[in-house]
This record gives structure tokens, C-alpha cells and sequence, in this order.
């Protein structure tokens, strides 16, 4: 299998295939030597030549976390002959999209569909555990839509609002 | 009636008003005594830990506190329902109101902790003040009387020495408060403090305080029996605080020697004397750079930090509540208690490092948890369990515990490395650098410290390259693997840019379809 795989921003090409529980890999054309046991569930314990690491997988809200020891990596992997998988080149034009971080009540929309806002002006609060969170507007532009009323429930990665 | 120690008899069932780690900390502790243990839920916690290791377990309303866990009415009828003879607060919700506490000794349910009197004492800060002043108790020097003049606050400032905090009578948050340096700045600090009081409370009182700057928070625990008798057991150094909110906590504290530990603890117990007070309590001290301590405040509850107390005198503090509260005396004299080794305790939250400690409510999808020697866990979470948004983020506490306080930070610190918490953020990165900062090692700290340390955001340590390719290989592993190797998170995962998120996935589970047919 042939993977484009980006990690935290950066991309590397990644052939790997596994025959009898033995795995070869070239990254970015390098050979590397390593093989690799499922320890649990999202925990991989992992040699590469002789080092030791342990892998853990978080997949939260449509993304996925490898995490090498304490240091957490943000991860994509794209099949490139798929077509789907293909990434667009992020911009700042077109419509954004304001998404929850954490479950939680949204307990004020602070700008109404229609009203310009500035690139990190507070669109909307959501609270959780007695905290209240300002969701900002990762751009400038205008209020598209605002998806959800005040003292709404939310989920993690639930659209609230599009910034056009 | 004879009294139940005479009678030597137990309780047979204890209800535990509260949730979380200290509940499943409390129905641990009535298990290793024989005791049933009744849990009380609202609706969002049914999958809670401590209801999963409790004996009965009632439903008592909708999440908000007001309605479950702070409803006096509710409790006490599920204590009246399951036959309790006693009540465990734990801390939070109901642990220090009086109300409470006489609500039971109406029901004739023994509430496990003080009276409703010795509350009543200590909540009223005034009242606890009068109290103190007769015992004896070190207070903060300064006014407890609004200033009349400019010539009376020169008098009292030199009197009690420079600097000093002026402090509007009826404030808070920081308003009307100006820290005085030196005389000359004084008369402009107080009309600027007077009016800022004035329009912010309507009040313009104004009181002089002596400044304690830098100050260490150090308590002291005690622990009172029905019989008179009264002991301390040591210090705990609560110094790391973000938001007024305890973080690390360690015991003993590196400053207080055993001469100063005696004279903290037997004012301690004066003050719990004082009082009348009964069962678990801490006496709260401000220790400026001097080593002068100041009584701040008494906690009248179990407090979140009481294991690194039982980890170097060797006591089962809520095991000891609940013989008090059974009237047994204290097994023990002061003479017998002996501090041995150290401890340190991190709380972990579930908030977000990166978005300014926020909460991070959700579903814990990977669970790795640390053991081995010195390690000590108390946790109301598992695998699987969904993180509820009504209620305070700790999740649980870790413990080092070591012949000394460098092998108790090695410990911890090993530790954090081996726990992982998956699908939530939690602020366990936090405690390596708190752990690893030099100043922590030389025990440098003050309530001040956490807020420098946040302040001055490391240099983010560049990305280990070869990290990076391990994570790719992984990416890879997971994506051949596909959902055979997925837990408790979702799946199939979604693997590409937002733009393309609604036509989810399957990245995963094509990748491992083709690996299979090939």
C-alpha cells in the first residue's frame, strides 16, 4: 500500500506492506527496518532497528492523534489513488466552518446571521463544566448562518455556525 | 442509649453523598471496614464509576447540582429508603453545609464530619475571627475596622511595616485593593482605593492589611474525636494554585521543620478546639518569606488532598472519620504520629492545555494507567465512560510517594509518563513541566508560581524528527490494521480535511478490505 501521510502539517509518502506478519516500509523512498505488535486497541508497540516506542491512537470528532511517547502528533492518511482523499488547499476563501471543541450548552449567540465579523471576534459561548467558552471566527467576513439556538446541547465537532 | 462504642458496633451502611474519585475513595474505605456503601446518582452519572462499586445506588434527578447532589431533601430520603446509619459528604456539594449536617442529626442519620454548630462557627469569617483572636491564632496584622484618616493608615502601616495591602471592606475580585511600598505612595493609594470602592460597592471603607507577598499556602490536618481529644497530623504544602484552585499538592511541605510543624499543629488544634469541631478538618495558613504563618481559614470537610497526608503518617484518613463519627476514640496520641517519606499529588483535570485550561468534557477512548512502586491512583473514570459537562473536571488524582521528596518527583514523573487518558484533554502535560521546572526541584514556590510558569509559554520544543517518523509509520500501521485495531473511539475514523468530513470515511476500512483481498 502507498499512503500520503501528514503529520502535524507535513507530508511524507509511505509504502507499506505486510507479508506473514512481517512488515516492510519505505518512507519518502528511505527503507526502514521495523516491526510491530497491536498491543491493545490504538496502543502499537513499535521497533524501529532496536528503539523501542509505544504508539497510541486518539480518534476524536473525525480526527485522529498518534501519540509517541508524550508527544502528540495530529495525523491525516490519504490513499492517493483515491479521489476523495485528495486535500484542498486550505485558504481563507470560501465559507468557514465554527465547530464545538468539547460537548457542551450553548449559552449565548453573540452575532446574528448577517453581521460582519472580524477574524477572532466571538461568534458564539458554549459552556461546559461551569465554564464558559467564546467560539471565535477564524476569519473575516460574515455571519452565513448560525446553526443552533441558545441553550442548545452540543457535541464535539458539531457545526454551530459558517463564516462566509 | 448507650453509645455505639460501647455498644462496639459499626455502622452497617454508609450513603455517600457526592461522586466522582472521592466517592469511589469512600465506598473503597466502607468496603475494607465491612460496610454496605449507597450511592446516589442524577441522571447523567448512572454509568459512573461509583455507582459501579457501590451495594445500592438510587437515582436522585437531573444533572444540575441543585437537583441531585445539593438537594438535602432528596439524599436524606434515599438515607431513610436504603436504612443508612450514616451519611459521607465527601467534599463539595454538601460537605460544609450546616444545614445538611442538621438535617441528618434530625433524620437520625449520623453525618460523617462536624457538627452543624462548629460549621456555623467557622463559616462566618467574622465570627471565626472573634473565636481565633481569643484562642490565640496569628492573624494577617492590620485593621479589621475601616481607616478614619490618611494620618491613622501612616500610623498603622508603620506599626505593622511596609508594604501593605489596602483592601475596600466590602470587596473582592481585586477591586479597591492598591499594594502600598512605601509611605509616600500611600496617601494616593488610599483616595484612589476609597473611590474605586466607592464605585465599584457603594462603599468607600477602606482597611490596611500587612502585605504578604509571595506567599506559600501551607494547612495543617487534624483530626478530632466525640471524646476531646484532638491531634494534628502534619502540614501539606498547597503553594501551586491556578484560579485559587489547589493543583499540586506534596506533604510534607519542604520549608516547615519539625519545631515549626509543632507550633503550626498545636495552633491547628486550637483553633479546632476553639470551635468545638469533631472528626477530619484543616486549618488553612498564608506563610510569607519570613516563615510567619497566618491563619487564613478552617476546612471542615475531607479535603481533595488528604492521601499524601496518609501516605507519610501511614493513617486511612476516612477509615478514621468514620470511627469518630461511630464514637470511637482517636487509637492514637499526638506522640505516636511520625511523618515518614514524602508525597506529591497531581490533580488531573480534564481541560485543554492548549485552550487556556478549558474543560474538556467527552468519551475517554484509551485508558493507560500507571502502578508499580510509590504510585498511588484515586480515579472516578474508566474506559468507555463519557466525561459529563455538569460537574468539576478532576478526573482523579495522582500520587508519588518516596523515601524523600527527589524519589517522589522521579516517581510522579514516571508515572505521568505511563498514564494516558485518550478522547479528552486532561492537563497532564502540565505536571511534567511542572515537575521538570528547577524551581519546583529547589522547592522554590509560591501561590504565584503556577500563574509565571503559565505566563511565559516554553518555547514549544521542536518536534523530534524522528518522533515524526515513527508516527508516520504508525499512521500507516493503524490505516493497514484498520478497525481490528481501533478502541474505544469512533469508527471507522475519519481520516481527511474538514472540507470533505460529511462523506466519512473509510480511509480504514477500504485500506484493510484491500489489504484483505490482495
Amino acid at each position: 500500500m502507498t499512503y500520503d501521510v501528514t503529520i502535524d502539517g507535513k507530508s511524507y509518502r509511505l509504502d507499506l506492506n505486510r507479508t506473514d506478519g512481517n512488515w516492510s516500509c519505505r518512507v519518502d523512498g528511505r527503507e526502514i527496518e521495523v516491526d510491530a505488535v497491536l498491543a491493545r486497541p490504538d496502543v502499537l508497540s513499535l521497533r524501529i532497528g532496536s528503539q523501542a516506542y509505544e504508539v497510541k491512537c486518539e480518534r476524536v470528532a473525525g480526527e485522529m492523534h498518534l501519540w509517541v511517547g508524550s508527544q502528540r502528533f495530529a495525523a491525516e492518511i490519504r490513499d492517493p489513488r483515491s479521489l476523495r482523499g485528495r486535500v484542498r488547499t486550505a485558504d481563507d476563501h470560501g465559507p468557514k466552518k465554527l465547530t464545538a471543541p468539547m460537548p457542551g450548552k450553548i449559552v449565548r449567540i453573540l452575532l446574528k446571521e448577517g453581521a460582519e465579523v472580524d477574524a477572532g471576534a466571538g461568534v458564539l459561548v458554549v459552556e461546559a463544566m461551569k465554564m464558559q467558552n467564546e467560539i471565535k471566527s477564524p476569519k473575516k467576513g460574515t455571519i452565513q448562518k448560525i446553526l443552533v439556538g441558545a441553550g442548545a446541547a452540543v457535541n464535539a465537532g458539531d457545526v454551530l455556525a459558517i463564516v462566509e | 442509649m448507650p453509645s455505639r462504642s460501647v455498644m462496639n458496633l459499626m455502622f452497617k451502611k454508609i450513603l455517600i453523598a457526592n461522586r466522582g474519585e472521592i466517592a469511589v475513595r469512600v465506598i473503597r474505605a466502607c468496603h475494607e471496614m465491612g460496610i454496605a456503601a449507597v450511592a446516589v446518582y442524577s441522571d447523567v452519572d448512572r454509568a459512573a464509576l461509583h455507582v459501579r462499586k457501590s451495594d445500592e445506588a438510587y437515582p436522585i434527578g437531573a444533572p444540575a447540582a441543585s437537583e441531585s447532589y445539593l438537594n438535602i431533601q432528596k439524599i436524606l430520603d434515599v438515607a431513610v429508603r436504603s436504612g443508612a446509619d450514616a451519611i459521607h459528604p465527601g467534599y463539595g456539594f454538601l460537605s460544609e453545609n450546616a444545614k445538611f449536617a442538621k438535617a441528618c442529626a434530625d433524620a437520625g442519620v449520623k453525618f460523617i464530619g462536624p457538627t452543624a454548630a462548629a460549621m456555623d462557627s467557622m463559616g462566618s469569617k467574622t465570627r471565626a475571627r472573634q473565636a481565633m483572636e481569643r484562642a490565640g491564632v496569628p492573624f494577617v496584622p492590620g485593621t479589621s475596622r475601616g481607616l478614619e484618616s490618611l494620618e491613622q493608615a501612616e500610623q498603622v502601616a508603620a506599626r505593622i511595616g511596609y508594604p501593605v495591602m489596602l483592601k475596600a471592606a466590602a470587596g473582592g475580585g481585586g477591586k479597591g485593593m492598591r499594594l502600598v511600598h512605601a509611605p509616600g505612595e500611600l496617601r494616593s493609594a488610599l483616595e484612589s482605593a476609597r473611590s474605586e470602592a466607592e464605585r465599584s460597592f457603594g462603599d468607600s471603607e477602606v482597611y490596611i492589611e500587612k502585605a504578604i507577598l509571595n506567599p506559600r499556602h501551607i494547612e495543617m490536618q487534624i483530626l478530632a474525636d466525640e471524646h476531646g481529644n484532638t491531634v494534628y497530623l502534619g502540614e501539606r504544602e498547597c503553594s501551586l494554585q491556578r484560579r485559587h484552585q489547589k493543583v499540586v499538592e506534596e506533604a510534607p511541605s519542604p520549608i516547615v521543620d519539625a519545631e515549626m510543624r509543632r507550633q503550626m499543629g498545636e495552633i491547628a488544634v486550637r483553633v479546632a478546639q476553639a470551635a468545638g469541631y469533631t472528626n477530619a478538618g484543616t486549618v488553612e495558613f498564608l506563610v510569607d518569606q519570613q516563615k510567619n504563618f497566618y491563619f487564613l481559614e478552617m476546612n471542615t470537610r475531607l479535603q481533595v488532598e488528604h492521601p499524601v497526608t496518609e501516605l507519610v503518617t501511614g493513617l486511612d484518613l476516612v477509615h478514621l472519620q468514620i470511627r469518630i463519627a461511630n464514637g470511637e476514640r482517636l487509637p492514637f496520641t499526638q506522640d505516636d504520629i511520625k511523618i515518614r517519606g514524602h508525597a506529591i499529588e497531581c490533580r488531573i483535570y480534564a481541560e485543554d492545555p492548549d485552550n487556556n485550561y478549558f474543560p474538556s468534557p467527552g468519551k475517554i477512548t484509551l485508558l493507560l494507567l500507571p502502578s508499580g512502586p510509590g504510585i498511588r491512583r484515586d480515579s472516578g473514570m474508566y474506559e468507555g465512560w463519557t466525561v459529563p459537562m455538569d460537574y468539576d473536571p478532576l478526573l482523579a488524582k495522582l500520587i508519588g510517594y518516596g523515601t524523600d521528596r527527589d524519589q517522589a518527583i522521579g516517581r510522579l514523573t514516571r508515572a505521568l509518563n505511563e498514564y494516558f487518558v485518550g478522547g479528552i484533554k486532561t492537563n497532564i502535560s502540565l505536571f511534567r513541566r511542572i515537575l521538570s521546572n528547577p524551581e519546583f526541584r529547589a522547592a522554590k514556590m509560591d501561590t504565584g508560581f503556577l500563574d509565571r510558569l503559565l505566563k511565559h509559554h516554553d518555547a514549544q520544543p521542536a518536534a523530534d524528527p524522528r518522533a515524526m517518523e515513527v508516527a508516520v509509520i504508525a499512521a500507516g500501521m493503524y490505516a493497514v490494521l484498520g478497525a481490528a485495531a481501533a478502541g474505544a473511539g469512533e469508527r471507522p475514523v475519519a481520516n481527511v480535511d474538514a472540507a470533505s468530513k460529511p462523506s466519512v470515511v473509510s480511509n480504514w476500512k477500504s485500506a484493510a478490505h484491500k489489504e484483505s483481498i490482495r
